[in-house]
């Protein structure tokens, strides 16, 4: 994979572990920027500079009601992502449901030396 | 038939890291020994890629390992490291460089897991570190060689094996 700058990929832009955070909170619902500050622990200033990354990338869509500012997670930036780390996943539960098989065979021996 | 079956949960805690968990139906003690001796990695270590045709596993710190599957396209795709911390049934640091680029030692990753026993199921952390973000992505490309037909297959086979 191409390196490319923060802004303008949502791959690089969900490899920092806060805006992680973010989009986990925002996959929850919308949510005002309030929200998050408190919700993080973080300034608000910083939350605001990882939404904007988050908004560049599409990641995160704003929108106003009465007053509020609202947050919400636009997923599809990601389904790339997702589909790139599928496979990978895939290779370990083929690996991981094989060892269920020998688990499984283990457990039978434990319950035979019991006898 | 298990309900841990296709669980596996990948997720990329940092540009250079890939962290794989797991939960199994059975003892800590059990899983333990599937992920270290030779004649139980041999079962599952390929995956659906291919068959493991060689294991060696010098389980003390400062001792080698590896592994060597045919893959199903004909070729050989062998790792191999060291063993960096022992601390059975809990926990594995190991490093694990790939033979099949230029220079292993250079890209090898550093692969620590932990096994936590909670009413007789095991929850499996691996968290492997490469040096870079280049390394860790082809680490998951390669995860794709296989392509996506062959895990549409293996899906097929196993429900019909529900």
């Amino acid at each position: 994979m191409a390196r490319a700058a923060t802004t303008t990929d949502a791959f690089n832009a969900v490899a920092e572990p806060r805006r992680r955070q973010i989009l986990d909170l925002l996959a929850q619902g919308e949510r005002p920027v309030n929200d998050l500050v408190a919700l993080l622990g973080l300034a608000q200033p910083q939350v605001s500079k990882h939404l904007r990354v988050l908004r560049e990338v599409d990641l995160v869509r704003v929108r106003d009601e009465g007053r509020h500012r609202l947050y919400r997670l636009n997923a599809e930036p990601l389904r790339p992502l997702h589909a790139w780390l599928s496979r990978y996943e895939q290779m370990w539960n083929d690996r991981f449901d094989l060892m269920d098989e020998v688990l499984a065979d283990l457990s039978e021996e434990d319950s035979d030396d019991d006898d | 038939m298990t309900t841990t079956s296709g669980t596996a949960k990948v997720t990329l805690p940092a540009d250079n890291q890939i962290f794989i968990t797991r939960e199994f139906a059975a003892p800590r003690a059990n899983v333990w020994r599937a992920y270290t001796e030779p004649e139980l990695i041999k079962r599952w270590w390929a995956g659906r890629k291919g068959t493991v045709t060689s294991v060696d596993v010098d389980l003390r710190i400062g001792g080698r390992w590896r592994y060597v599957m045919t893959a199903n396209g004909g070729f050989e795709v062998a790792f191999h490291g060291e063993f960096r911390m022992i601390d059975a049934p809990s926990l594995l640091i190991n490093t694990e460089a790939f033979e099949g680029v230029p220079d292993p030692e250079a890209t090898a990753g550093l692969v620590t897991v932990t096994l936590t026993e909670r009413d007789g199921r095991t929850y499996m952390e691996s968290l492997c570190e490469y040096p870079d973000k280049a390394v860790r992505d082809a680490v998951i490309d390669s995860g794709m060689e296989s392509g996506m037909q062959e895990s549409y297959d293996i899906l097929e086979e196993v429900a019909a094996a529900l």
